[in-house]
């Protein structure tokens, strides 16, 4: 994660006494990511002084003249005392340490951190604010990243082409290839087959951008007979002869009234005790929620081979672009991506797919299964790829940090959370009702210490390849730990996970104490 | 070796069934004695053993050759292309008179030679001891005795020779016993639990028909409930479907009348038949070796196909069996037609749950010499072994390893050994590279001089008995003394890595097992090396 936005100031001269029996201790006050450190120079003894900001339980600041003080109350029960010279060094260093101590995650995670990757690996995108006051679409983010060649003027017109403003965007860079991958909603032909020249300028610059000779595919998550009879509706898809360089690809996702509906008939099917097993299999493939879960991995994979096996660049869309898009270019960058699959990576990549990408979380997640009333808006698009993700866990035990018991911590938030992460349907609405600054982020209460081990793979092993499902039927498994995590007792396989915790607590203990023991030995 | 007509082509494609790319390995085919080779382009070996394969086809001829199709007893399915028709046609016919052997001693075990002298070979006999066994169970005691009733196999042919029946039983009543009994098997002692005082005992179905009684049967069966001094009372389990017993009636077969017999509870736990059990394999198989499968279909060719009901009443058989023991203390009779598939499922199942040392590595080994090789599982006619009746081939044996796999998923750390081990079971249940399993019953296998011929599997596998240790058992814990399953239909799933074990594209690529199993093994290593380290230090 990276701190230093939050760091206003880097150092000040300061005081430091630590009650009455301490001595004070003068010298170079210095804010790190997890530390306040305090150097009293090469003589002094001690000639460090550090405190983990974690530590620190509440924080109090005051000014006088040209000079603060800051209180710090530490969960260990100590009192600090910090006089700092200087009034502003004083304010931005308690903003820091209080923005630090928090681990205060609601600034961890916007696209405008993704960009600095992007602008890294390469300089055909830039970062465009030309969505700051939502105008241009409501439920982006006020910064998109978008090809450089392309101004914010012809976005404007592009957003105007696109149904709810979402013109393409990027999702995500694939650097070893040079290919990209974008989501956007539908283009608004319309039954008079408009065309609009800045949309197809767009997509024009992302190939120009992209590897000499690159190619396109547009993942259309709707079926061919769908997206043309969108056209009725003022929808549509993009015309073959007016994207050179693209080609088109139907891949048919359940969204909507009928995935709620797998969902429900899954979760009935899943309560029921009594049935025999004719029943319970009939009514697992009737309620076809894991060929969902097929379908949506394949697509995944199939956008991820594109760019990784044919170099090709990617663009998802469906009718709104705000689910079953989301699922696709989310799996793929797990797929392709190993930052995605560490803890923050993950976080960072729900954060930045699903809740800045505006996936209408209010909407689609204000019923779970149980409700009685008709769903209008409600769809377990999130759950479907919070599946896809524990299935890809199960194929890859070793390659994600993160364990069931993230994804389950994500489903419950995603349907009701103290924290205000899910709350509202885009970053607009988030601005409007301050989630921000009025309710705390679900990152910084996962990232708590005593969180970890529920979260966390213990067999976690850093991997650079991609992940490669395999989606055939019989590779896919109802997952247990959601779907029956009531029904049925935990306890056998948590006490089994305990048990492997314990082996991987052991080895690093026996690791760490081999050293110690050869070292006596050298002694010897 | 005349079966051979050509032993080695080349420039042959082997297919992979599910890769979705159609890429084939192009390589060299060799046929020997006792197996087909494939070796790839990159040097790496396929051993198919003629005794595993199940049966051999020939595609009608493509542009890219004549494509052969084998499919074997473990679930291997192979797809060659032989590129000119000539050769394929050659391997067909030998591999079609190489896989069906007519006599026993054709078959690998009597030919295979590990290189082993005698008194090896014959330790590795004696290693598991059936007599030590009941003796660890608590028998002989007050209760019960060794009987020699059967010492030349006279009362029951396909009976081991040392049986345990009730102490007052005596001779002239176990002798009328068996005649009432289907192929002579009375009951007898399957499984003693100590503390309980309960008895598991096993036999055939009584040849009671419409209104037929034996005193004798009836004596035999109330001196099983006396020997238990806890209860009164005991179960009767019939296995079979009630229909399928009444059908048994006209025959002049049957079940036991509760009127005739004194303080019995009968009842009917409803495992299908062989032939039931043959062709819903067949159609699980069938479905999910299909391409392009979809989840509708391997989900409706499972419901079916009907398996995993099958397993869910074996499974739901065996918890009855361990109820009766652990809350009630009651003894239970256990008997299906012939008493020796259905029967050996739920005998060594039962035990399985109330036992924790059958979920050992030796002590499984002891259960399958137990409940299915001593007391007569026709393993040769089961699985096949010889060139025989197909309506006396039954994945009997498969389905009992699939309800052992369903408990160890459900009680991951309640097993000592793993998957592997059972995969390696059914892998030699076929093989015929070693003896155990060669034959149907006891008295057939000393015919056969099997101890002096062949191997034993069990010595083989404890010698690489680490590559199939359950890393996170836990023999201590208590929970796990006796297993309760829950037989809820949802816990039932397919078994992929049983019947599509060679199909490597639908597996996990990553294996935390593995994983698990090496730091386990590091870190015992290394507490080692410390303690070495420190008595070292200590000591200068």
């Amino acid at each position: 994660m990276e701190f230093s936005e939050l760091i206003r100031t880097g150092q000040a001269q300061a005081e430091l006494l630590r009650g009455p029996e301490a001595p004070p201790l003068r010298g170079t006050l210095c804010v790190t990511g997890h530390h306040l450190l305090l150097s009293p120079g090469p003589q002094a003894t001690p000639d460090l002084w550090l405190l983990l900001l974690r530590s620190v339980d509440s924080i109090e600041k005051r000014v006088a003249g040209d000079c603060g003080t800051i209180t710090l109350r530490c969960k260990d029960l100590r009192v600090l005392q910090l006089d700092i010279e200087g009034v502003e060094a004083t304010l931005n260093i308690a903003r820091s340490i209080e923005g630090l101590r928090l681990g205060d995650a609601w600034h961890f995670h916007p696209p405008e951190r993704y960009y600095k990757r992007v602008a890294r690996e390469t300089n055909a995108w830039r970062l465009s604010e030309a969505n700051e006051d939502f105008s241009l679409c409501p439920s982006y983010p006020r910064a998109v990243i978008v090809p450089r060649a392309v101004n914010d003027d012809a976005l404007a017109l592009t957003a105007r082409f696109r149904q709810g403003g979402r013109f393409p965007v990027l999702s995500y860079h694939h650097a070893p290839s040079r290919t990209v991958l974008l989501r956007s909603s539908q283009p608004l032909i319309g039954p008079q087959k408009r065309r609009c020249a800045e949309d197809e300028a767009l997509l024009r610059a992302v190939l120009a951008g992209s590897r000499p000779g690159a190619r396109g595919f547009i993942v259309d998550t709707r079926s061919a007979q769908t997206a043309k009879q969108a056209r009725m509706t003022g929808g549509g898809t993009e015309a073959k002869a007016a994207y050179p360089g693209w080609k088109r690809l139907h891949r048919p996702l359940e969204r909507g009234r009928p995935l709620q509906e797998s969902f429900v008939h899954l979760v009935e099917a899943c309560g029921d005790l009594e049935q025999s097993m004719d029943h319970w299999l009939s009514r697992l493939a009737g309620c076809r929620w894991l060929a969902h879960v097929k379908e949506a991995l394949s697509t995944a994979c199939l956008a991820a081979q594109g760019m990784e096996r044919e170099g090709a660049c990617i663009l998802v869309h469906g009718a709104e672009g705000t689910d079953s898009t989301l699922v696709v270019t989310s799996l793929a960058q797990l797929i392709l991506d190993p930052s995605s699959r560490t803890m923050a990576g993950f976080q960072e990549l729900v954060e930045r797919e699903w809740i800045q990408a505006g996936h209408p979380f209010q909407l689609r997640c204000a019923h779970s299964a149980f409700s009685h009333a008709r769903p209008k808006h409600e769809a377990p698009t999130f759950l479907l790829f919070l599946d896809c993700v524990w299935q890809l866990g199960r194929q890859f035990p070793l390659s994600l940090e993160f364990g069931e018991g993230m994804l389950l911590a994500l489903f419950d938030h995603a349907y009701a959370s103290p924290f205000g992460t899910f709350l509202c349907n885009s970053e607009q609405e988030r601005c409007l009702c301050e989630v921000r600054t009025r309710t705390h982020s679900l990152w910084s209460g996962l990232n708590q210490l005593k969180e970890q081990r529920k979260l966390r793979n213990p067999l976690y092993v850093p991997n650079p390849l991609a992940l490669w499902p395999s989606v055939e039927p019989q590779s896919l498994r109802l997952w247990q730990g959601l779907f029956l995590r009531w029904t049925r007792p935990p306890e056998p396989s948590e006490a089994a996970w305990e048990k492997v915790w314990q082996i991987v607590t052991d080895q690093e203990k026996t690791e760490g104490s081999q050293p110690t023991v050869s070292a006596s030995e050298l002694q010897l | 070796m005349e079966h051979i007509r050509t032993t080695k082509v080349e420039q042959v494609k082997l297919l992979d069934r599910f890769s979705s790319s159609n890429k084939a390995l192009t390589g060299t085919l060799y046929l020997t004695a006792t197996h087909l080779l494939f070796i790839d382009f990159h040097q790496k070996e396929t051993w198919i053993l003629h005794h595993h394969i199940a049966s051999v086809e020939k595609l009608a001829l493509t542009t890219s050759g004549c494509p052969l199709v084998i499919q074997c007893k473990n679930f291997r399915t192979v797809h060659f292309i032989v590129p000119r028709e000539r050769d394929c046609h050659d391997i067909y016919n030998s591999l079609l008179q190489l896989s069906k052997q007519a006599k026993y001693e054709d078959l690998y075990a009597f030919s295979y030679n590990p290189k082993q002298n005698d008194s090896e070979r014959l330790r590795g006999w004696q290693l598991i001891d059936l007599a030590e066994e009941y003796q660890r169970m608590g028998v002989p005691n007050s209760n019960w005795q060794l009987s020699d009733a059967n010492r030349d196999y006279k009362i029951c042919e396909t009976y081991p020779k040392e049986l345990y029946v009730p102490r007052i039983a005596s001779k002239p009543i176990i002798v009328g016993s068996s005649k009432f009994r289907s192929k002579g098997r009375f009951p007898v002692l399957s499984y003693y639990h100590q503390s309980k005082e309960a008895a598991i005992c096993r036999c055939s179905q009584p040849l009671s028909g419409f209104s037929a009684r034996c005193l004798e049967d009836e004596h035999l069966l109330q001196a099983i409930s006396k020997a238990n001094p806890a209860n009164h009372y005991m179960y009767v389990v019939d296995t079979r479907p009630r229909l399928n017993a009444m059908a048994n009636r006209a025959a002049g077969k049957g079940y036991e009348n509760e009127d005739n017999y004194s303080n019995i509870r009968f009842q009917f736990v409803g495992i299908e038949n062989i032939h039931v059990m043959r062709s819903s394999l067949q159609r699980l198989l069938e479905v999910s070796g299909s391409r392009g499968l979809s989840v509708g279909d391997l989900y409706s060719g499972l419901q079916s196909s009907g398996w995993l009901r099958h397993v869910q009443a074996v499974l739901g058989a065996a918890v009855v069996l361990a109820k009766a023991v652990t809350t009630e203390s009651a003894s239970v009779l256990v008997h299906c037609s012939d008493g020796w598939d259905r029967t050996s499922q739920v005998c060594s199942l039962g035990s399985l749950l109330l036992d924790p040392y059958y979920r050992t590595v030796r002590g499984f080994m002891v259960l399958i010499e137990k409940d299915w090789i001593s007391f007569g599982h026709k393993f040769s006619e089961r699985c096949g072994h010889l060139d025989g009746d197909p309506k006396e081939v039954s994945p009997v044996f498969t389905q009992f390893l699939e309800c052992v796999w369903h408990l160890t998923e459900q009680f991951p750390q309640a097993f000592e050994f793993n998957e592997a081990f059972l995969l390696q079971i059914h892998e030699h249940i076929h093989s015929c590279q070693f003896g155990n399993f060669i034959g149907n019953c006891q008295k057939e296998r000393e015919e056969l001089k099997l101890k002096e011929k062949t191997y034993s599997l069990w010595p083989f596998l404890l010698e690489d008995r680490v590559k199939y240790l359950n890393p996170l058992y836990q023999p201590q814990a208590q929970e796990f003394a006796v297993l309760e399953p829950n037989t809820v239909s949802f816990n039932f799933k397919f078994w992929r890595n049983m019947y599509h074990q060679f199909d490597r594209t639908l597996h996990p690529r990553q294996s935390v097992f593995n994983i698990i199993a090496n730091m386990n093994e590091q870190n015992k290593q290394l507490e080692n090396d410390i303690k070495d380290l420190e008595s070292k230090a200590t000591n200068e």
